[in-house]
């Protein structure tokens, strides 16, 4: 890969993919997916779009470039290749940038994993969700728990750094499941851990089956205790827990998403995608046309993929880099939110919540403390509308 | 030109809702042409919305009606509909004095219900004459013979020559009015010249005409320009405008005895033209005014709040525009720290609090949380003085109280027999006392003393559970009797909620805190730490149960997509704040208020 790495004074910019189809929709997922194995057209609307986007950046070092879904192991290695390429072009791309794939276990023949090594990716997360066959099929998952394991050993194998997405909570698990699944992962050789509570969101599958009066998911205090299992154990096996749902080896911690939560620009492209750009002090929110052919068209016609960006207020920025930042260990910069959006209530209610040991203070950093991770909507809540 | 007395005949009309006391009165009014085909709209005695729905008669009103008889003769018959429910017993009463006698409308296939006999037992102490008619007589399911029966085991009098109506089809209807003109007697010949002896039925706004007095006169004549005096209230007016409804208003030079008429005096509020009041000529007075005057009393209250607290303007405005039309509804600003301000208001019963929150609700657009109803107890003091409690938050200090007396009503309940075990359950479980139980007909009577606060809550909709639908209820007031009552108070984290705390007899403290505990523990979220709720009698906890603390709400998943959709909730959430009603640390949601507050414990 080209090195074209530019050194700027800006902040660095991370870039996303989304590529929304998928062999078989799930039935927890509420996300922008549609049920479809190729789009030719789409790639080079995405490229447009990338293009436009520079031009809006303008130079820029982009620290991480991540194809998210949908079911992006879909896409072809020489797709993704044209596309890392293409953004290597427009804003140049380091060696050390991460640039990672959400992968479905069932793309994971070694020649398609090769073809994603070949065409410049270096972090691959595997949507496992369960190596227990009942709860995939609970799922509505179309890969079993052998596909799943066989998938992680061969990345592993190919890839430094190699993430297992799991799902916690779902109705009939038992503690020893979820240690069970936990260890699989763990001897496969993920360095990463992602560990999702199954939640049930409007308007999916679940949420109707459910409203039918059948359990999809656990109670509320099991799956808290579900949840302190998974740190326990992973804590153990030398993982930091450095987001709500995320663990790591250290050093494999997703360079990513760590841009949302430290409120990094980030690009967003395809269908749905959501963008922030900050230009010139301003801060820009945007959402890509959500359905395939209306983002094509957009593209065609205005050489990007969103139609309006919408203007942050400082408060809505600054709600936005404390929501985001308090899900990390590292927390956020007091400096920052003062900086965005000074206000004296905030800090009355951060007063309060230190008080009560639910946020923790260290100099200019506020993070969560333990006991208010596990309620972290609660105290958001409390610290920016309380 | 002079009425001839004698040809005149006040009536009203006695029936169960649904027997079809509307549609006969229509039948009447038609027949004798009050009305064109085209102008009738269907029971166009019943006003308003709500009446029509319901099929009851809140104001009195009254038609006139001219008939030529078979005997040659015109008569002036004034049909008086009476408001059908026990709330408005006073109104009833007056409204039936204005007559000399009642038709008796009975279904002649449902039979008596417990409904038409307090109606009919008023009209007979009223010395009615009784006509009974047989409604509906054309359904497959009519069984004339054997309602006649039961009229005559049952309410004791002749039902032989019953006649046998359709008002649905118009048969009997001429039968009907014949009936009317031989069987009922005149009024009571009155001298149109002495002093002005009338007695007012009813009175009402009318937003064309301000307040209208329907009034019917015993003794001298109402004239337009004369100037009229209030005995009760004491009040002047010049007489604006004299009338009659057939039922369209319609002008007239004079009222004169044995009349039923209306007038209008520039009368600015409905409360200054008290029901059973006597009118009388300011300069020239009658001497001895009419009997049975008695001022409306509330005997039900309940608090009305907004549930948007911005709309306590709108509701103070609309309580306002009500009282201007019902002076027996009464209302005084309250404040709860759970509800924030509103209204405490008293109504003549439960149907009345509930026709009035629905009028609030609908013509007003306002949307409500009415809190528990409550009666009005006495409490006798130590030192020797009474109160009168309205509101169970208003409780003094227990030491200071003698005893506390509480309204006991009589209750009659006519039931298909099958039903008859659970609702003797029903009324034992209320603290109810048997006084009468009989059967006729394979349908039971019984009769129950029963407190007032127990009947209040929930027992309209709990009789009407255990009985299908099949019985049908009336009750009259039968006076204060001292009860062993106990405020009951219900603490969220250890602070009390006004708008929750209640009167229980001491024996059912257990049993209603429990299950208030029960409920909220549902109703109120989680929150960050535990949440104990308390049901209380003074000091000592009668039940208890807790909210555990939320111990897990974050998002699981949080990337760049969820960024704008976090924030507009959290957005919603700043706005949402007003929703919530804050107890100390503990957050209560408005919908869990009104939830607690629905009473029924099936």
């Amino acid at each position: 890969m080209m090195n074209g790495k530019i050194k700027g004074h800006k902040p660095p910019l991370a870039v996303y993919i989304h590529w929304p189809y998928c062999a078989r929709i799930c039935p927890y997922c509420d996300f922008n997916v549609y049920k479809q194995r190729v789009d030719k057209g789409l790639v080079s609307a995405i490229m447009d779009d990338l293009s436009q986007w520079r031009a809006w950046s303008g130079a820029r070092n982009v620290s991480s470039v991540h194809f998210g879904g949908g079911t992006p192991s879909l896409l072809r290695g020489e797709d993704i290749g044209a596309i890392l390429d293409h953004v290597d072009k427009l804003w140049g791309l380091s060696a050390d940038a991460e640039c990672g794939l959400e992968a479905n276990p069932n793309n994971a023949a070694i020649e398609k994993l090769t073809a994603f090594k070949f065409a410049g990716l270096n972090r691959l997360s595997f949507g496992i969700q369960s190596f227990h066959d009942a709860a995939l099929q609970q799922l509505g998952r179309d890969h079993d728990s052998r596909v799943a394991k066989a998938a992680l050993e061969a990345a592993t194998v190919l890839f430094d750094s190699v993430s297992a997405d799991l799902i916690f909570g779902w109705h009939g698990q038992t503690q020893d499941i979820l240690a069970h699944d936990l260890t699989l992962a763990l001897n496969a050789g993920a360095c990463h851990v992602s560990a999702y509570q199954l939640t049930i969101e409007d308007g999916t599958a679940f949420a109707k089956a459910e409203a039918r009066g059948a359990r999809r998911a656990v109670d509320n205090d099991l799956s808290a205790d579900l949840y302190d299992h998974v740190q326990t154990q992973l804590l153990a096996a030398g993982f930091t827990h450095y987001e709500v749902s995320n663990f790591a080896k250290p050093g494999h911690e997703s360079a990513h998403n760590l841009a949302y939560w430290r409120g990094h620009d980030y690009v967003g492209v395809g269908p749905g995608a959501h963008g922030r750009m900050t230009v010139k002090g301003q801060k820009y929110a945007t959402i890509a046309e959500m359905r395939p052919d209306a983002y094509r068209a957009c593209v065609q016609k205005t050489k990007r993929g969103f139609v309006q960006a919408e203007v942050l207020t400082a408060e809505a920025a600054r709600d936005e880099y404390v929501l985001m930042g308090l899900r990390i260990s590292c927390g956020l910069s007091l400096t920052r939110v003062n900086e965005i959006y000074p206000d004296p209530k905030f800090d009355r209610a951060m007063a309060v919540l230190i008080d009560a040991g639910y946020l923790q203070r260290e100099n200019e950093r506020l993070f969560a403390a333990p006991k208010g991770r596990m309620i972290l909507n609660h105290v958001t809540e409390k610290l920016l509308a309380g | 030109m002079a009425v001839k007395q004698n040809n005149i005949r006040n009536f009203s009309i006695v029936a169960h809702i649904d027997h079809g006391k509307s549609t006969l009165a229509d039948r009447l009014i038609s027949f004798t042409g009050g009305l064109t085909d085209r102008e009738m709209s269907e029971q166009v005695l019943d006003n308003m919305d709500i009446e029509k729905e319901r099929g009851i008669t809140i104001k009195a009103q009254t038609v006139r009606l001219d008939y030529t008889a078979k005997d040659g003769e015109t008569y002036i018959l004034n049909l008086m509909d009476t408001p059908g429910h026990v709330d408005f017993a006073y109104e009833v009463s007056r409204s039936l004095s204005a007559c000399e006698g009642s038709i008796l409308v009975v279904d002649a296939s449902q039979g008596v219900e417990a409904q038409t006999l307090a109606n009919v037992y008023q009209a007979i102490e009223h010395d009615h004459e009784i006509v009974p008619v047989l409604n509906k007589i054309d359904l497959p399911a009519a069984e004339p013979e054997r309602v006649k029966t039961q009229i005559e085991d049952v309410i004791g009098i002749d039902a032989s020559g019953a006649i046998e109506a359709s008002a649905k089809s118009g048969l009997g209807i001429e039968d009907t009015l014949e009936a009317i003109v031989t069987l009922l007697p005149p009024p009571e010949q009155g001298d149109p010249k002495a002093p002005l002896k009338a007695l007012l039925i009813d009175a009402w706004y009318d937003t064309y005409m301000g307040v209208v007095v329907l009034f019917r006169v015993i003794e001298g004549t109402v004239k337009k320009g004369m100037r009229i005096r209030t005995m009760n209230t004491g009040a002047n007016y010049t007489v604006d405008k004299v009338g009659v409804f057939r039922p369209k208003p319609e002008d007239m030079a004079e009222i004169g005895p044995g009349e039923v008429g209306f007038l209008t005096a520039s009368i600015k509020d409905v409360a200054d033209a008290a029901v059973g009041d006597t009118i009388t000529e300011d300069k020239r007075p009658t001497e001895i005014p009419l009997e049975g005057f008695k001022p409306a009393q509330p005997v039900v209250f309940c608090g009305i709040f907004p549930v948007d607290a911005a709309d306590f303007e709108d509701l103070r405005a609309a309580v306002g525009r009500l009282r201007l039309n019902d002076a027996s509804f009464s209302f005084e600003m309250e404040t709860s720290a759970a509800l924030g301000f509103g209204f405490r208001c008293g109504f003549l019963g439960l149907l009345h609090l509930e026709i009035i929150q629905e009028r609030l609700e609908r013509e007003f657009d306002l949307d409500l949380i009415t809190t528990a109803p409550s009666v009005v107890y006495t409490l006798k003091m130590r030192d020797g003085s009474d109160m009168q409690l309205h509101n169970p938050a208003d409780m003094p200090d227990v030491m200071q109280i003698l005893h506390i007396e509480e309204p006991w009503i009589k209750a009659t309940i006519m039931t298909p027999d099958e039903y008859l075990g659970g609702i003797l359950k029903l009324c034992q479980e209320r603290r109810g006392v048997q006084t009468g139980l009989s059967y006729i007909n394979g349908r039971a009577m019984v009769e129950y003393e029963l407190p007032l606060n127990e009947v209040v809550f929930d027992f309209y909709d709990r009789l009407k559970s255990v009985s299908k639908g099949y019985a049908s209820f009336d009750y009259q007031a039968i006076g204060l009797r001292e009860g062993d009552l106990v405020k009951m108070s219900i603490l969220v984290n250890g602070d009390p909620v006004d708008a929750l705390s209640m009167l229980v007899h001491r024996s059912n403290a257990p049993g209603r805190g429990r299950m208030m505990c029960e409920r909220l523990k549902d109703l109120i979220p989680r929150h960050m730490f535990k949440i104990p709720i308390q049901a209380a009698l003074g000091g000592k906890v009668i039940a208890r149960e807790t909210i555990a603390a939320l111990r897990k709400d974050v998002t699981a998943k949080c990337y760049g997509g969820d960024a704008s959709r976090k924030r507009k909730l959290l957005d919603k959430q700043k706005k949402g704040k007003k929703k919530m009603r804050q107890f100390g640390k503990v957050e209560i949601p408005q919908a869990a208020f009104i939830a607690a507050l629905k009473m029924d414990d099936s």
